[in-house]
């Protein structure tokens, strides 16, 4: 029972840079089905950046329709982008962006906190749950700084979890961490994948790529390919198959 | 976000940076005690000040000749000739709002008795003038109207002419001390009276009949001036128009013509020292709102760095579903807790330096609440103020790039 939760259709964004006006994306079209895992890949400069954040309705395209949930996200105000990046996106980002000196279960308490229908008592069970749900059990009073960063990654995505969204939307989330890590990020992915979560996941490496189910290339403001993956590997195997680590 | 939960955030937020917020506080603490302790100095020296001319009678009237006469050599109020006894016998007889009189012929010089000497002055006076100046005699008794008629040379004492003629504490009633070369025999001893407000010695006083200073010291039919009261403190202003009225009359004053004397109340003298003090206050707080002012700058630049220092977390908070009005209160919140939180402080420091002042320096202090309120109030606002523009920068801020800041 899939339907659109994406629906992208010519969109372009044009930035002025003094007199010069540079086209970083000129029309790139795609859909994505819930329940799908999409990496969108591209080199720097490919537009993947503004992409995402049009993608994370921080930016509006300058032309063409997004649909987001059957919400057209180019006719928002400010306010209302914010209500729906409250209530349909997860973000989880390359630097984790944890509050510091704040504990793990306040930092997923967070994005809860600015929705006003939610109650103190909900909001709790609702970010343990959440904690639970990335294997953090007993880390909730940790503070960032006490935490790896596999752990805080996961706190991350913990926090992009517990407000329920369609999408989760990942920035290179596996750009600060080491290969084993990253896999266990991938991991843990792939299995919210296989809950039905969406994830579109913005990368540059084909590596992680494989991970997923669909990959979208983009190339100078285009989409250059979207093709499914025929192998897809298993991130959980990837972790078995890395040798022990006897390096530390 | 709840405004409950923003204000959990901003305690949150101050508490991290304790240090930080309690040197960001000092401005506005500093501002607040000062306008509180200011304004408690102000307050009781004006109380002190209405306190010390009630108690010289709230109600008296002072009666002064007065020339304005253009040209030639100005003279001295009380040198001036025009006061004599058919004024106050007029103004006793005329003037229903005026309860009691007493002329008044002083005359500064040298007492003696036995060894001892002491200048001072004399003040030849009706028996009314103790009633009128709320003087009260502690021993013997007050020379009688009979005394006033025949020019009795019988006199009452201050305690500071007492202590400095009788210094080894003899009983002065019945004994009899001479001034300049009269001899006045003392029948009593007045109550201590102390200092005035304009730091004169009420109790370096001699008092007799007018009769006797007038003949006998002065050779002199004319008064320095001359002292009334009014029926009650609200009938002061009808008793000095009465007795404009009756002094114009007795001294023969043509329409246009200017008055050779004035009347004077209490009541403006007590305006124009409470307007002198008010001024004062006024001065000392204004220089005092001056450093809430500058606390005020403190915050806003303490604010600015935090919202820098937070760019990323503003970003963040944004991104994940922060309206600007939730980074905009956030930020507001925290510059009036720290503003609130030093206003507190403030207050607390004023009122102990408004108690403490007093038992050190012996100023007289009444703490107003209004002064506390109304400091809190600025406080407040202040805050509001100064933290509104960071705030309001906080909230302007671009996720995308705020996410991004290094």
């Amino acid at each position: 029972m899939s339907h659109k939760i994406l629906e992208i259709q010519n969109v372009k964004r044009e930035f002025k840079m003094g007199t010069e006006i540079v086209r970083a994306l000129k029309g790139v079209s795609f859909d994505v089905q819930t329940g799908e895992f999409v990496t969108i890949m591209g080199s720097s400069g490919s537009g993947k950046t503004t992409l995402l954040n049009m993608l994370g309705c921080l930016d509006q395209p300058t032309e063409g329709i997004y649909m987001l949930d059957k919400v057209n996200v180019k006719d928002l105000s400010r306010d209302e982008l914010a209500r729906l990046r409250n209530t349909k996106i997860g973000f989880v980002f390359q630097a984790y962006n944890l509050l510091p000196r704040t504990t793990a279960l306040e930092n997923v308490e967070l994005p809860l906190m600015y929705n006003p229908a939610i109650g103190t008592k909900e909001r709790k069970e609702r970010a343990i749950a959440a904690l639970q749900a990335v294997k953090l059990d007993g880390r909730f009073d940790h503070t960032p700084n006490q935490l790896s960063g596999g752990q805080q990654q996961r706190v991350a995505i913990a926090r992009a979890l517990v407000n329920e969204p369609v999408m989760i939307l990942a920035d290179e989330a596996t750009g600060n961490l080491d290969t084993r890590t990253s896999y266990e990020i991938m991991a843990l992915m792939q299995e919210l994948n296989q809950q039905g979560k969406t994830i579109v996941f913005v990368t540059h490496e084909p590596d992680i790529a494989s991970f997923s189910t669909r990959t979208v290339m983009l190339r100078d403001g285009r989409v250059q390919k979207d093709s499914p993956n025929v192998n897809i590997r298993s991130a959980r195997e990837a972790l078995s198959s890395l040798p022990e680590a006897d390096d530390y | 976000m709840k405004i409950i939960n923003l204000i959990r955030l901003a305690m949150k937020a101050l508490q991290r940076n304790k240090l930080r917020a309690l040197l960001t506080m000092l401005g506005i603490i500093i501002g607040v005690a000062s306008v509180i302790t200011m304004m408690s100095i102000g307050e009781g020296s004006k109380q002190s000040i209405s306190a010390s001319l009630s108690s010289m009678g709230s109600n008296m009237i002072t009666i002064m000749p007065y020339s304005n006469e253009p040209g030639g050599a100005r003279m001295m109020g009380s040198n001036i000739k025009v006061l004599t006894i058919k004024d106050v016998d007029a103004i006793q007889k005329d003037a229903p709002a005026v309860a009691r009189i007493s002329p008044l012929a002083s005359s500064s010089g040298q007492s003696i008795h036995g060894a001892a000497n002491w200048p001072t002055s004399i003040q030849g006076v009706s028996p009314d003038y103790l009633e009128i100046r709320k003087l009260s005699v502690k021993e013997g008794i007050l020379f009688s109207n009979q005394d006033v008629r025949t020019s009795a040379k019988v006199c009452l004492l201050g305690k500071t002419v007492v202590d400095n003629l009788f210094p080894n504490g003899e009983d002065p009633i019945g004994q009899i001390i001479r001034f300049g070369k009269i001899p006045f025999q003392v029948i009593g001893v007045l109550n201590a009276k102390g200092q005035s407000n304009f730091g004169q010695d009420q109790d370096d006083i001699i008092i007799a009949p007018y009769t006797t200073i007038q003949k006998r010291v002065l050779s002199s039919i004319y008064f320095n001036s001359i002292y009334a009261s009014a029926t009650s403190e609200d009938a002061s202003d009808d008793a000095v128009s009465q007795v404009s009225a009756i002094l114009r009359d007795t001294h023969r004053l043509r329409q246009g013509q200017e008055d050779d004397f004035q009347v004077r109340t209490q009541a403006e003298l007590m305006t124009m020292m409470n307007s002198t003090s008010s001024m004062m206050t006024a001065l000392l707080t204004a220089v005092a709102s001056i450093s809430l002012v500058i606390g005020g700058i403190g915050i806003m630049n303490i604010m600015y760095v935090s919202v820098t220092e937070r760019t990323r977390e503003i970003g963040l908070r944004m991104s994940i579903g922060a309206r600007g009005v939730d980074i905009l209160l956030q930020f507001l919140i925290e510059a009036v807790m720290i503003s609130i939180t030093g206003g507190v402080i403030g207050v607390i420091l004023g009122v102990t330096a408004a108690i403490v002042l007093p038992a050190m320096l012996h100023w007289p202090t009444v703490i107003s609440e209004s002064s506390i309120v109304i400091s809190f109030l600025v406080c407040a606002v202040t805050g509001i103020f100064f933290g509104y523009y960071p705030a309001l920068k906080a909230a302007g801020l671009d996720p995308i790039e705020a996410l991004r800041y290094e």
